[in-house]
């Protein structure tokens, strides 16, 4: 069969019991925008720690992350939409995983509101956003580490869900509003989705020429949402 | 209330893989069939389609195609004196919702299991004697032989069109293939992909050490392809979004891109969308099904009566439905009594990271674009000197560079900061991984029930997983890693990382969708739910398809043998049951 003949068989598949084509929701959607002033303070700086602006490049704060995961938080990821949230609950073992009641959104509210007064209290009433990088480098390696406690949450969980969504947002499509530019495609030297390398896939240790496209084409600041 | 609906043949419960080579098989041999998903409908177009389909953080981070755990879950405990708690999130292994099952999001890696996996007890009692197995492990052999699924496994292989070298045809071991396979008639229907650097770079490293790679079998056509219903695919184009992605270019074998098409059309076939199987319904007797109760979307109950009831969703479910239904009796391990549930296994993984000075392009690449080497799997080699039982393939697979979560980085390398940026900048195009698929045994102490306090969205217990791995199964893959480090070694790496499966198993990091177990077939109704043709010992008008029914797990990735299975037992019931009605063995 050629194949437009075969496209056309499968567009005309009748339609089943009670199955509607209907787009499907995006979990990945972004919301409004969820951080209030002072979180965006903290975020844009740790932001600048994690992945900095430096000779290499525009790190994650240029790159438009801190909008990614206000606006991931403001959606479905932040409100836990799939997630199973029912009682009781109680503390289980690293290998059972996350137990808190708390969705992403509130989990993070909680934790830099915690971050920030372990910094006033030592660090002479100022926070983290405050704080001269070399402070603030200590104070992340403290929560990555587990050198610091936070009077919530836990602080190496904090430190791994804040920088799991930073490179998300650093490596995600442009659309989510994070990766701005394709700064991170760009660092690492990835060509965006793309369809067809079998002209390509064994022209061993070339490099592959064309410059980074996304999702909604070459733009870098088309979003969705 | 639950509003009577009208009589079928044949009531699916689930349409992913199993449920749609079922839905073409019986309603070729004149059946009425009715397929309920509890997902949506899908389809390549306009659900995979390439405009928006290669989005890794939509789908492969944020989980889009795989099924939600908000309405119902399991719960999870490393041993019985803990206390389960709900998998709050996807993690550790990933089932699908919707039509087309986990056969949409998969990475095509489709083998066939080896003749010896098959007899698994009796060959290792065999060889190296009855203290050779540990206490408390319960491995069983299958109820049915590698040559008895020859033609089944062939069959599902020229459905899929899968690219591959045979390494033994009819007993003659071929040049370039799997010199360990067992013997097939005829050879895979599409010649292998085009290979990757990274994998032609294993492959020489592998030869030095003094293995035999071949090319790995691959759901990924090299070709396009016209497959045994007639339906056209086309050929793979190395886009590097296989794993958790829908394919948009009809190259990845799925239900969409090898049997709807067909089967969609048959007016003796109907699909009901967003209808969850919460019951099998029995009769008085509690030996004979009388139908299914579901749930629409719209949270209506309804009963639908059949003849026939094959439960076809994923391993967990049709456990979970089986407790729910009370067909066969739970299994309890303090006795060692029981069936439901009991001999539930997963897969060990572990991977040596390798880092050249080249170029490798890792995005440029397919599911199952990779080279394997067989000498550590199954019984392939002196497992005396080891001590342990089980083995696994060792492989380098270049499924994709998606940035998220496909990038490699030295050990020494900073977590964050300048550093990290460097790191990723240095390494991403000349990273890649060396895997380690390990078996599985299965034991006492590791099964499924229903859970006492967690319930679903629909009032029922959850299932309870108690699991861990155990001592063979790390020895098993510690020895597995070390061979894969020396491969790692012979590439001449700047640097390697290698790590090894330690610990307790966790529900949290992803491993593998590949669970196994807990209605598993046998030849005797004490020791297994099902027959040699997957149909329940006590219910014989029902069957259950699928992973769940594997003795123990092995070496291999577990869709080949699925496939096999499936075609295995549709050929049982066309054939014998639909003549006869009843039970086919007698215990």
């Amino acid at each position: 069969m050629e194949r437009r003949a075969f496209l056309k068989t499968i567009a005309l598949v009748p339609a089943v019991g009670a199955a509607p084509l209907r787009p499907i929701a995006n979990p990945a959607a972004p919301g409004p925008a969820f951080f209030t002033p002072q979180e965006s303070a903290f975020i844009d700086a740790a932001l600048a720690r994690l992945i900095p602006n430096d000779e290499l490049g525009p790190g994650a704060k240029e790159a438009g992350v801190a909008g990614f995961i206000s606006r991931q938080l403001g959606g479905p990821y932040g409100r836990a939409q799939t997630w199973y949230m029912q009682g009781p609950w109680r503390e289980g073992t690293k290998e059972q995983g996350y137990q808190l009641k708390l969705t992403p959104a509130e989990f993070y509210r909680s934790a830099i509101e915690d971050v920030d007064q372990h910094c006033r209290s030592a660090y002479g009433g100022k926070n983290f956003a405050e704080l001269d990088a070399a402070s603030q480098d200590k104070v992340l390696h403290g929560l990555e580490k587990g050198g610091i406690k936070l009077a919530r949450v836990s602080a190496k969980q904090f430190f791994d869900m804040l920088w799991h969504n930073t490179r998300e947002g650093f490596l995600a499509d442009p659309m989510y509003g994070g990766n701005r530019d394709f700064a991170g495609w760009k660092l690492i030297g990835f060509p965006g989705p793309r369809y067809n390398y079998v002209a390509e896939i064994e022209q061993y240790g070339k490099p592959y020429g064309l410059p980074p496209v996304g999702l909604m084409g070459r733009d870098p600041n088309r979003r969705i949402g | 209330m639950a509003t009577r609906l009208p009589a079928v043949d044949v009531a699916l419960v689930g349409f992913g893989l199993t449920g749609s080579m079922l839905a073409q098989e019986l309603t070729d041999a004149g059946l009425k069939v009715l397929a309920l998903e509890r997902g949506g409908f899908r389809d390549t177009v306009p659900d995979f389609a390439i405009d928006h389909i290669q989005d890794e953080y939509r789908y492969a981070v944020r989980d889009d195609l795989v099924e939600e755990p908000e309405r119902e879950t399991l719960t999870f405990r490393n041993s019985a004196d803990q206390v389960a708690l709900p998998m709050r999130h996807i993690g550790s292994f990933r089932p699908a919702v919707g039509a087309g099952g986990a056969a949409v999001h998969w990475n095509g890696q489709t083998w066939r299991f080896l003749p010896t996996d098959f007899r698994m007890r009796s060959h290792t009692l065999e060889r190296y004697g009855k203290k050779f197995v540990p206490e408390g492990m319960t491995i069983q052999d299958w109820p049915v032989t590698y040559e008895e699924l020859e033609a089944h496994y062939d069959k599902f292989e020229y459905l899929c069109g899968i690219s591959g070298k045979a390494g033994n045809l009819g007993g003659k071991i071929v040049d370039g293939g799997n010199p360990f396979e067992g013997a097939r008639k005829r050879d895979y229907p599409l010649p292998p992909l085009k290979r990757s650097y990274a994998t032609v770079l294993f492959d020489k490293a592998a030869k030095e050490v003094g293995l035999k790679p071949f090319p790995c079998p691959a759901a990924n056509t090299s070709k396009p392809y016209k497959n045994i219903y007639g339906v056209q695919m086309g050929q793979c184009t190395f886009c590097g979004y296989c794993e958790w992605f829908g394919c948009g270019n009809y190259s990845k074998a799925s239900p969409q891109s090898t049997i709807f098409p067909v089967l969609l059309k048959k007016t003796n076939f109907e699909l009901r969308s967003h209808c969850n199987v919460l019951r099998v319904k029995l009769d008085g007797s509690g030996k004979r099904a009388t139908g299914v109760t579901y749930v629409d979307e719209m949270g209506r109950e309804f009963e639908q009566p059949a003849e026939l009831v094959i439960l076809c969703a994923y391993t967990t479910h049709n456990i979970h439905l089986l407790l729910l239904s009370g067909i066969g009796k739970p299994y309890q391990p303090g006795k060692g009594e029981g069936v439901i549930g009991r001999n539930y296994a997963y897969q060990i993984t572990s991977s040596v990271d390798v880092f050249t000075d080249e170029i490798l392009n890792p995005f440029m690449g397919a599911g199952s674009l990779g080279q394997a080497v067989d000498e550590f799997n199954g019984d392939n080699f002196d497992h005396g000197p080891h001590g342990f039982i089980g083995g696994g393939y060792i492989a380098l697979w270049t499924t994709g560079g998606r940035p998220i979560l496909q990038h490699y980085l030295p050990q020494d390398a900073p977590s964050w900061g300048s550093g990290w940026k460097k790191a990723m900048k240095e390494n991403y195009l000349k990273a890649c991984s060396i895997a380690t698929h390990g078996s599985v045994m299965s034991y006492r102490d590791a099964w499924a029930d229903l859970d006492p306090t967690y319930r679903s969205s629909y009032g029922d217990p959850l299932l309870r997983l108690t699991f861990d791995f155990h001592d063979n199964e790390h020895r098993m893959s510690s020895f597995l890693t070390d061979k894969a480090a020396e491969i790692g070694s012979a590439m001449k790496p700047r640097a390697m990382h290698v790590k090894q499966r330690k610990g307790h198993y966790s529900i949290v990091p992803y491993q593998t969708t590949h669970n196994t177990g807990g209605a598993i077939m046998g030849s005797d109704p004490k020791t297994s739910a099902l027959n040699r043709y997957l149909q329940s010992w006590d219910v014989p008008n029902v069957f259950v398809m699928g992973a769940c029914a594997f003795p123990q797990n092995h070496g291999y990735n577990p869709t080949g043998t699925v496939g096999a299975l499936t075609y295995w037992a549709a050929d049982a019931i066309v054939n014998q049951y639909l003549k006869r009605p009843g039970p086919l063995v007698h215990a």
